[in-house]
């Protein structure tokens, strides 16, 4: 009798866990919760890293923020998942998080067949290499028969696999699932080549006992556009995810910063005034309220000071700019106007 | 036994209260919960599948896998299917299962009968051994193992020669490879034979002792058979082998084959671990044949060697055999923990493909198939074995 009743408990229990499926309205369900469940890396420098305060810092956790500055008002109501590359997928698929913001390649495959959508591309990367000061190599061309670490379950072992391919060159491929491994395994000497997106190398590489010792190669062998990621099917909250990114380069192109934009409250210029949420009623059209635009500046600012404190001159890893300026300073960061 | 209770019990139960009634209806209810339980799952994995847009087809397998595979049994580069880069996977699992059931085997029923030896550090350093290792997490020795192995290893440059033909160091041990040449065949023909005639001199010598009581060495006869005539074949043939030697090329060995320090650290780690608890298992079988039985032997005449091998081994087997194959399914398993350090085994290679094609459900399918139908295999293997040296009464 006592099994019967715990077989029973067992199994209503197992069909209750079962049935919450994810749900096709995904920004009800986020202010119904009252937070925003975030995808995110824990250990890569510059995207999603614990400071030495302990509070989760980069590019890529500070776009979940600026989400929930948007929706909540509040730029702390965001709760992190970490996920490793392996993983990211299907926690997305499954609902366990509403949105992924993890250094995640838009490709093809991944933007169709795998029931996902890209809400735009935050950082523009590539894939790079990094070896040895002491092993002489300044081209990755001349890495025919080197062995190569690398983490498995991204776009990078694909990208390897079609660069020796392409250049007739042969490699040992040696992939590991989770990235302090790949890592280790690159210090302790495994491998002659560490590879991943340039950004991540530059993060990776402060992580080594002495990264003056190793060089990172001139060549990029891919295209990575990384940015965030929701679920088909759910125009309304891919609307927010992508307006969100939208907001945060038109408020870089329009000048408008976490320091002036109580000012800019003030500010004439048309542009302004329909981003501040004073003329027209574009934050209510997607589920918000009219100054949705100004919470994110005010609470985590514009693109280019995100960039600015999480990867470029005031943090560690001194990225320039690059590719990453708006398309008015030479880069390819372009935003649809408000209007 | 039935009459008895049956005399003890009231003679008009209520029907809700007979045993038999209660127990059947309970397992009628078990099996109906299992099945809507079972019933749930499946319709809740198509309901959010085809909530996704996305349906269970494995056509997927076919499509070019497009990542390469550091250790590859078969034939595999990166425009195989994803069929090809599972199938390399599977193999994996089989040479490291396979490797470490016998070396575990052998460790366990080394460090078994010394922890039963007379000699007391020997037997404290058993005791040791097996309180020590089955008591740290399996994960733990793996990594460690794996550092142990890589860490004090050269870089390939300064790698440790050996005769100047096979070299270890931190990509691996690096040994020459065979080439094998016309008329290779022979050798291969011998060795069966070799082994068809050991059998048959084995079977010859036993039903002649059994005839005549004449004994014979059949063991080193068989021996001889299966290594000599291969080897007689092979000169005759001459010599149809030639090597590829490995040779430092830029970065690394270029040819011969590569033992990598990945399987070598998974195979150490799975090896001590599973033989920790084979020890007991062996310790425990030899105990539980009664001092009886060799006192017996002895009394017979027979001397100490030929007691174990002929009265004490065969009736420790039968406790043995059981509990050490639950042991080889655990290797088997446990094997999967290579996913930590680069070892691409079944389930690393499935985590690829489930990643860079978001087939997840027909992935975790092909895993639990392909690790039931091992299980099911080493067990049946085991039973027929366990059949065989059962102790047959005459
Ligand atoms: N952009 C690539 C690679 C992303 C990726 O996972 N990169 C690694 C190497 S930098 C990483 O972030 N690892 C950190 C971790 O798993 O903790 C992709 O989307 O497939």
């Amino acid at each position: 009798m006592k099994n019967m009743l715990m077989s029973l408990a067992l199994g209503a229990g197992l069909s209750v866990a079962a049935v919450s499926a994810a749900s096709a309205a995904t920004l009800d369900d986020v202010k119904a919760k009252g937070f925003i469940q975030c995808g995110a890396n824990t250990s890569l420098i510059g995207f999603g890293f614990p400071d030495d305060q302990n509070n989760w810092t980069g590019l890529d956790v500070d776009f979940c923020r600026a989400l929930a500055a948007a929706i909540f008002n509040d730029p702390t109501k965001v709760k992190f998942t970490p996920l490793s590359a392996k993983e990211r997928f299907t926690a997305l698929q499954s609902g366990e998080i509403d949105v992924l913001s993890r250094n995640t390649t838009w490709t093809m495959s991944r933007d169709t067949s795998l029931g996902l959508k890209f809400a735009g591309v935050t950082y523009y990367d590539g894939q790079g290499f990094m070896v040895k000061k002491s092993l002489g190599v300044n081209s990755s061309l001349n890495l025919n028969g080197a062995s190569v670490c690398t983490q498995t379950g991204t776009t990078t072992e694909l990208n390897l696999a079609d660069y020796f391919k392409a250049n007739n060159m042969t490699y040992q491929v040696v992939a590991f699932e989770q990235e302090q491994e790949v890592l280790k395994a690159y210090e302790d000497g495994r491998c002659d080549v560490y590879t991943t997106d340039q950004s991540g190398i530059y993060a990776q590489r402060l992580k080594l006992a002495a990264p003056d010792d190793h060089v990172v190669l001139p060549e990029i062998i891919s295209k990575e556009p990384l940015g965030p990621v929701v679920r088909q099917g759910d125009d309304a909250w891919f609307n927010v995810v992508k307006w969100t990114y939208f907001a945060l380069l038109n408020a870089e192109e329009l000048g408008i910063t976490s320091k002036n934009v109580g000012e800019m409250m003030n500010s004439t210029n048309p542009e302004v005034t329909r981003f501040m949420g004073k003329e027209g009623d574009f934050g209510v059209a997607i589920g918000l309220t009219n100054d949705w635009a100004a919470q994110i500046v005010k609470h985590v600012g514009n693109y280019g000071e995100i960039f600015e404190r999480n990867l470029g001159e005031s943090s560690q890893l001194k990225i320039a700019r690059g590719k990453n300026a708006l398309w008015t300073k030479g880069g390819l960061q372009y935003a649809p106007p408000i209007r | 036994m039935t009459a008895v209770i049956d005399e003890a019990r009231p003679q008009r139960v209520s029907f809700f209260n007979d045993p038999k009634v209660r127990s059947r209806a309970a397992q009628i209810v078990f099996a109906l919960l299992l099945l809507w339980v079972g019933y749930e799952i499946y319709h809740n994995t198509s309901a959010n599948l085809a909530k996704l847009g996305k349906n269970v087809d494995f056509n997927f397998l076919g499509n070019t896998a497009g990542f390469d595979i550091i250790q590859r049994p078969i034939e595999y580069s990166r425009e195989s299917s994803y069929l090809t880069a599972i199938l390399v996977g599977f193999l994996n699992t089989l040479i490291i299962a396979i490797l470490g059931v016998i070396c575990a085997t052998i460790l366990g029923f080394v460090i078994g009968v010394m922890r039963l030896s007379s000699n007391w550090l020997l037997a404290k350093m058993a005791a040791g051994y097996v309180e020590i290792i089955r008591n740290i997490p399996l994960l733990l020795q793996i990594l460690f193992w794996y550092t142990a192995v890589l860490k004090p290893l050269p870089g390939p440059k300064e790698s440790l020669s050996f005769l100047g033909v096979a070299f270890l160091n931190n990509r691996g041990f690096i040994i020459p490879k065979p080439i094998w040449g016309d008329g290779a065949g022979f050798v291969g023909i011998a060795f069966i034979i070799g082994c068809i005639a050991a059998i048959a001199v084995s079977r010859w010598a036993r039903q002649r002792q059994e005839r005549t009581g004449e004994q014979f060495h059949s063991f080193w006869a068989g021996l001889g058979l299966i290594i000599g005539l291969p080897i007689v074949a092979f000169l005759l043939a001459g010599a149809p082998v030639t090597f590829e030697y490995p040779e430092l090329k830029g970065f690394n060995f270029a040819g011969g084959t590569t033992i990598l320090p990945e399987l070598i650290a998974l195979l150490l780690a799975l090896s001590i671990y599973t033989a920790s608890f084979i020890a007991e298992i062996v310790r425990a079988g030899i105990m539980a044949v009664s001092h009886g039985q060799s006192e017996a032997a002895h009394a017979l005449g027979l001397r100490a060697q030929p007691t174990l091998r002929l009265v004490v081994i065969p009736q420790a087997l039968r406790v043995i055999i059981p509990p050490l194959t639950s042991q080889y399914l655990n290797l088997t398993k446990n094997s999967s923990l290579a996913v930590a350090i680069a070892y691409p085994d079944l389930v690393a290679m499935g985590g690829v493909v489930m990643n860079q094609s978001g087939r997840a459900v027909e992935i975790v399918v092909i895993w639990m198939i392909v690790y039931l139908a091992l299980s099911l295999f080493t067990s049946a293997f085991m039973n027929w074995y366990n059949a065989r040296v059962r102790l047959v009464e005459r």
